[in-house]
């Protein structure tokens, strides 16, 4: 599998990364750094935990990861998930419909990540 | 390898995105990594001064991007690291905080590489920018300080206040003596003046009673009437004022001086010709002189005195108009009535605007220390080794020099200079007739080749030279490190060094060798170094004739047996004596060793004359005891090839003809002793 069809398959936006990281090589390696971010991980023990200003955080840094990567599918699941919990110190089920989304992108996205090693 | 890369900080909680930005940016900038706000501190704590740029996100554990901005703040860090943001969040108002806080820049993510390149390559380079600017500025200020008008102000406030006044005075005069000046070429053509040289007067006008300085303060400061004597004394500023700008040795004709010189002297002459020092009248008065005095008499009435108070401004333009202090050009009463309502206003802002102006200067000077300025404390503790080098030198009481070869130039001690009576700094030393009076010329080119020709590993010459100092030729060592550059080929920069005196020592020394060279018991020479002196006189000098007369004392071990020991002695030292008054100085006395005695000296066309007087004045008796010598005499001619040995077995064999004709006598060597040569001394 190459990086282009890697980043159709995970529904993201091969074009603009290329653009701005210039090369597959720098592109594959960051990918390859994902598989070992905690920021998911976090989200999900955070939340679990109630813990929301951790749990922010780690949305936040999701968001921030997709977004270097033009991971355009998770990007758009993490981002509504950040805004839902700046600022917010009570958990409330609204959040999980909003989780379960990152959630589904976010192994989809490792996925295709794994297939390319 | 030393490592010439730029540092640049990142403050990242996302390890993603740290490691973005430095793959982004390795290439040509050393990274520091920090996960959080308080890590970012504590690598700025410690490598504050080598950081040149720092990329900080805002969202972040423990201390976030703007807290870590405002700890900057606190610590004066942000004045020189250039931060720029990095942030997804692209609302305005954080954008808006970040650079109430001092960010330069931001980078938005996701990151795009020839965006992040710029934005850190254009913000390092503005800072760069930056520092030299205010390096610029600095220096700037720097020299607006040595401005002769500041040089003037200072000088002025120095006699203001001795004299218990303000110091404000000065800038009144200043003021009013400018808007006099200008009102007068408003009026009339009669005084060419153009805007400079109104300004100029202007400044020198601060000048005019410097004299005060040597006024005593008793007198100066008097609340009462003076006395008489007192008043001359007091008037003596003008001429004394005007004497200190005269006296100054060059510049003598710089319009400064001159005009320095007018306002001093004459301020104090009245347009009637009533005034002082020189009763001048009317246009013999310089103009520039006439407007002082004016605005002189005018601030003086205008402002509290140790005798007298404030008058108000009109009360005091109307005395001076009445002529109740001093007589002054109509046009220029004129000029101040004219201004008579602009001066109140003036000289109440007088004061604030010029302590404002000062207070502006304070604060850039501030603005500009304030802040860990590498190179500023780079120059402090430049400055600091020099003052300790200088103190050091000074304590040391030792001749110190730099010897500068481009341009060359030697650069003496403070100390040095002083004791070898030259100026610390000499040019063109190798043809210098100062330096060359202490160093001959011959001398110190010999040194100089002598520096030059060592190595970067032996870097050090010395040498001793009869130098000149305080009007006394004294042996001095010279020695001198020489400066070699470190490129890969060794460049002579100059050498550093010391002169010491070492006259006393080289003294003793030669007092040392002159002792080894004598003979303890008569101080006259003994045998090995007349010998070499004999010896060198025979192979130096050409053409010369010179006589070796050898003698011995006849009886002198019966004098030893008879009379003792002590007496023996007492014998050797007269008969000593009678030689050393009886030979020339350039003739050559010794002792061989018991009773024997040699004399060599030269002689014109007959030797024997000299011979016979000298033999004479031996053969004299000495408390009882006949003194008789036997002495035999060998002629030479320098040049010739007779050797010192030779000859002197020629003028032993002649004394051993004597003894063997019955002693007491003296005989000259001739070719018919040939054969007994080898017998000289079997007796």
């Amino acid at each position: 599998m190459t990086v282009q069809e890697c980043y159709e398959a995970m529904g993201a936006d091969y074009d603009d990364v290329i653009s701005r990281l210039r090369t597959d090589e720098r592109v594959t390696k960051f990918l390859l750094k994902i598989l070992n971010d905690g920021s998911f991980q976090l989200l999900t023990d955070s939340l679990a935990a109630k813990n929301m200003e951790d749990a922010f955080r780690a949305a936040h840094t999701l968001k921030g990861v997709a977004m270097n990567l033009s991971l355009t599918a998770l990007y758009h699941a993490a981002g509504p998930m950040t805004e839902a919990l700046r600022g917010r110190s009570e958990y409330g089920a609204e959040l999980e419909p909003l989780y379960a989304a990152v959630k589904q992108e976010y192994e989809r996205a490792m996925t295709c990540i794994r297939a390319l090693q | 390898m030393r490592n010439d890369k730029k540092k640049i900080l990142i403050v990242d909680d996302s390890e993603m995105n740290r490691a973005l930005l430095a793959d982004m940016l390795s290439e040509d900038y050393e990274i520091i990594e920090a996960e959080n706000g308080m890590e970012a501190i504590a690598v700025l704590h410690e490598h504050e001064l080598e950081i040149s740029l720092m990329l900080l996100d805002i969202v972040m554990p423990e201390m976030d991007g703007f807290e870590v901005l405002s700890m900057m703040n606190e610590k004066g860090w942000i004045k020189s690291i250039p931060v720029v943001m990095i942030s997804a969040e692209t609302g305005g108002a954080y954008i808006d905080r970040a650079y109430d806080l001092g960010a330069v820049d931001y980078i938005s993510r996701p990151f795009d590489e020839r965006t992040v390149m710029h934005r850190v390559t254009s913000n390092f380079m503005l800072s760069v920018k930056q520092k030299e600017m205010s390096e610029m500025l600095s220096a700037q200020i720097y020299e607006k300080e040595q401005d002769s008008s500041l040089m003037i102000e200072i000088l002025s406030h120095i006699v203001e206040f001795r004299n218990g006044e303000s110091g404000m005075h000065v800038l009144h005069v200043q003021a009013i003596t400018e808007m006099l000046l200008d009102a007068l070429v408003k009026k009339t053509d009669r005084y060419p003046l153009s805007y400079k040289d109104i300004r100029l007067i202007s400044n020198v006008s601060a000048l005019h009673d410097i004299g005060k300085i040597s006024i005593p303060s008793e007198i100066l400061n008097k609340p009462g009437r003076f006395t008489p004597e007192e008043f001359a004394v007091m008037k003596s500023h003008t001429v004394e004022g005007a004497k200190m700008l005269s006296d100054i040795p060059f510049r003598k004709n710089e319009a400064l001086i001159r005009l320095g010189y007018e306002i001093c002297r004459w301020h104090h002459e009245r347009y009637d010709g009533r005034g002082y020092p020189d009763g001048l009248k009317g246009d013999e008065i310089p103009i520039a002189a006439q407007v002082v005095s004016i605005a002189d008499v005018y601030d003086a009435l205008t402002s509290k005195r140790v005798y007298k108070d404030a008058y108000e401004p009109d009360v005091a333009v109307q005395m001076i108009l009445r002529g109740e202090c001093g007589a002054f050009n109509p046009l220029l009463l004129e000029c101040l009535t004219d201004i008579a309502d602009a001066l109140k206003k003036e000289l109440t802002v007088i004061s604030f605007g010029h302590v404002t102006e000062n207070s502006i200067h304070d604060t850039v000077k501030r603005v500009l220390k304030s802040g860990p300025d590498v190179s500023n404390r780079s120059i402090q503790l430049l400055e600091r080794e020099r003052m300790k080098f200088k103190y050091l030198s000074d304590i040391s009481r030792e001749i110190m020099f730099e010897y500068i070869p481009m341009p060359e130039m030697i650069e003496l001690s403070e100390w040095g200079a002083e004791s070898l009576g030259l100026p610390v700094k000499i040019g063109n030393p190798v043809d210098n007739p100062l330096w060359n009076r202490v160093f001959a010329k011959d001398d110190f080119t010999h040194f100089l080749e002598k520096i030059r020709a060592t190595t970067p590993e032996n870097p050090v010459a010395s040498d001793k030279y009869l130098l000149y100092i305080g009007g006394e030729q004294k042996w001095c060592k010279v020695i001198a490190k020489a400066i070699w550059g470190d490129s890969e080929k060794p460049v002579f920069e100059g050498a550093i060094g010391k002169i010491m005196d070492v006259n006393d020592e080289t003294t003793a020394m030669e007092d040392l060798e002159k002792k080894a060279d004598c003979d303890s018991r008569t101080g006259l020479l003994n045998h090995n170094a007349s010998k070499r002196r004999i010896a060198q006189r025979l192979t130096e000098t050409k053409d010369k004739h010179y006589a070796l007369a050898f003698f011995d004392l006849d009886n002198f071990k019966k004098a030893n047996d008879q009379y003792g020991h002590l007496f023996g002695d007492e014998i050797l030292e007269t008969v000593a004596n009678r030689i050393r008054e009886n030979i020339r100085s350039t003739d050559i006395a010794a002792r061989m060793g018991g009773d024997e005695f040699i004399i060599f000296m030269e002689y014109k066309d007959k030797v024997e004359p000299q011979i016979q007087r000298i033999f004479q004045r031996l053969t004299v008796e000495h408390k009882g005891f006949n003194v008789s010598v036997s002495m035999g005499v060998a002629c030479v001619d320098s040049g010739c090839g007779i050797d010192y040995d030779t000859l002197f077995r020629m003028a032993d064999t002649a004394a051993y003809t004597v003894k063997r004709r019955g002693k007491s006598g003296y005989c000259f060597y001739d070719d018919s002793m040939a054969s007994l040569l080898d017998h000289g001394k079997e007796e």
